[in-house]
């Protein structure tokens, strides 16, 4: 019994040792690899992301306080009323705002299904051959400049518009009771219709391609199950493609939407610039970007500038409001697929 | 479904038929993707409400066997079948066949789960409401009638609501297998139904392969030679887009005809 006491201790220390001498030194750090390298990476890449905040924050700043005065004239009253008059300097912002939002509209309604199917025969329809021929073509429209398309708007598709088209759309829509005020009025080929047209255009581009990348994606086996059970492609693309890829897709739509809201040199040319809100889409209008581009030289007046630079002020706000929608509404869509845990 | 008008063929020895009547019938079949010929003169008969299995190494073409089935190659250009395959008397690989009604009648199954982007019920529901009209309360009996035959009721009649991608991988399964039973298919088609699955998922989905062919004409692929022999009435061993040896599966894995199939079989190939 004593023997054994005295001896286990000694039993287990002499292993125990042997193991203590044959063990492999810490792991040293290699050269070049201090700890404070990732500190400072770390806190790099923070700065370049801070960066953007900063300027987001420094823009509004600057342009709120560039618009004070218009503000301290007209208070919110600039917001609703529908007056722009230079002679006597009075300013209201209702008519560019109505403008930016109709164009951007009607650029969405004919710009968003047009991608869609572009998208779908791209992704799921398209033979190989045209496959990349098409794609390229596509993306070749983004290419093209906004000053080409206000010219080629203003000279070629207006007078083309406005001599056959906008006729014929009076002669179907013209009489409906809703729609028909929207389709009346003189066929002059510029106007607030002719704009959303020329920007859905520009638009399909950047929504078109979107929506083909992100459907490439949809797993090819997720289409199978589908078609597995009897679904026709536009029930698969309808059903299992659109939800599955509808982050992407709304990014997209709200990409295009951007460019919409933004686009000022195509919409000058051929909007017809003219502060007035009518029910007929044929006639002219005026957005906010293109107002700013037009009137900015001869604004010589603290009031007339700092109205200005207010509806620089809405049309950013404006499109911090539909990215906040676009949010919500990825929300909703997602509380309707069902919960996730 | 109308297992019973299905006539009997006459039962060809040299071609190692069931002595059952034949659901699908395949004659003569080679199938290519562009030049490659995946597959290579297949003759076989899948049994009615028999389980048949597909066994062999990789790219021997047996996942490609089951996709001219339901047709499932022609979605991708480049791929085409050339031969014969009978479906109740009538060749699917004829041009003018309606592919989609085609898939809803030969229903399948992946290797990989996919659940829909949507919820439990939807995912059910949405083949179902592809070719049936049906009122709520119908739809639910069909949803339940559909999770109760996958084994899958239990689990999910608290979450019919909860996304199906919420599901554990098992359970995705189930109710990929649930959702093509709901639409009532004649056939089933499994492609590696369990090969990213766990053992105990696996067990419950044997067993759910064995309770379905009460009603479905089963046709599995596996890599798994023990899930082949413990499913299938019949089992094709396939090498290099042949169908080497057909049979029933008792006789083919106790004694095999051909030595290949043995060499594959006893683990001394593949």
């Amino acid at each position: 019994m004593s023997n054994s006491t005295v001896l286990s201790p000694s039993l287990m220390v002499a292993p125990s040792a042997a193991s203590i001498r044959r063990k492999p030194e810490p792991p040293t750090r290699p050269k070049g690899a201090a700890p404070w390298q990732d500190v400072l990476f770390e806190r790099t890449t923070m700065a370049f992301a801070l960066v953007v905040l900063c300027t987001l924050a420094g823009i509004l700043a600057a342009l709120a306080w560039a618009s004070v005065p218009a503000f301290e004239k007209f208070g919110w009253s600039f917001f609703y009323t529908n007056v722009w008059n230079p002679v006597t300097m009075d300013f209201g912002a209702l008519a560019p705002i109505y403008g930016t939002l109709v164009t951007s509209l009607i650029a969405l309604a004919i710009g968003v299904p047009v991608s869609f199917g572009i998208a779908l025969f791209l992704t799921e329809m398209c033979p190989v051959v045209l496959k990349r021929p098409l794609g390229t073509a596509v993306e070749l429209l983004a290419a093209v400049p906004s000053i080409i398309y206000g010219m080629w708007g203003l000279f070629v598709f207006a007078p083309i518009f406005g001599d056959y088209v906008q006729p014929a759309l009076t002669k179907v829509f013209g009489d409906l009771w809703i729609l028909g005020p929207l389709f009346r009025g003189a066929p002059n080929g510029i106007g607030v219709l002719s704009a959303g047209v020329i920007l859905s255009i520009m638009v399909i581009p950047f929504v078109a391609s979107v929506m083909r990348d992100v459907f490439e994606v949809v797993p090819p086996v997720l289409k199978e199950s589908a078609y597995g059970i009897g679904a026709t492609t536009w029930e698969v693309v309808w059903n299992i493609v659109l939800p599955y890829t509808r982050v992407g897709v709304i990014g997209g739509i709200m990409l295009g939407l951007g460019r919409a809201l933004g686009e000022t040199m195509a919409v000058t040319f051929i909007i017809g610039n003219a502060y007035k809100i009518s029910a007929s889409l044929f006639e002219p209008g005026n957005s906010i970007a293109s107002a700013l581009a037009n009137e900015f030289n001869e604004a010589a007046d603290p009031v007339h500038r700092a109205s200005l630079i207010a509806l620089g002020l809405v049309l950013f706000l404006l499109t911090f409001v539909v990215l906040a929608c676009s949010r919500m509404l990825l929300a909703q869509l997602a509380k309707g697929e069902g919960r996730k845990t | 479904m109308n297992f019973e008008t299905v006539a009997a063929r006459p039962v060809a020895a040299e071609l190692h038929l069931p002595p059952v009547a034949p659901k699908m019938s395949i004659r003569n079949l080679d199938f290519f993707y562009g030049r490659f010929q995946g597959l290579k003169g297949i003759n076989l008969d899948v049994a009615e409400r028999r389980v048949t299995a597909f066994i062999g190494p990789s790219g021997c073409g047996k996942s490609t066997l089951l996709r001219t089935l339901n047709r499932m190659y022609s979605l991708y250009p480049g791929q085409r079948a050339v031969g014969e395959i009978m479906l109740d008397g009538e060749n699917i690989l004829a041009p003018g066949v309606d592919i989609n009604m085609l898939r809803a009648k030969v229903g399948m199954v992946f290797q990989k789960p996919t659940p829909f982007p949507m919820s439990i019920y939807d995912n059910i529901a949405f083949g179902v409401g592809l070719y049936e009209r049906m009122s709520p309360r119908q739809m639910d009996e069909r949803v339940e009638w559909a999770l109760t035959k996958a084994a899958m009721w239990n689990e999910a009649k608290d979450k019919l609501k909860q996304s199906g991608m919420a599901l554990s991988g098992g359970q995705q399964q189930r109710l990929c297998i649930a959702r093509a039973v709901a639409v009532k298919p004649e056939v089933l088609l499994l492609d590696e139904p369990t090969s990213a699955l766990d053992p105990i998922s696996t067990a419950k989905i044997e067993e759910l392969i064995t309770e379905l062919k009460e009603d479905y004409t089963i046709a599995i692929v596996t890599h798994n030679m023990q899930q082949a022999a413990r499913v299938s009435d019949f089992t094709g061993y396939m090498y290099l887009g042949e169908l080497i040896e057909f049979g029933a599966t008792d006789d083919l894995f106790l004694k095999p005809k051909r030595k290949e199939t043995e060499d594959y079989i006893t683990g001394r190939f593949g």
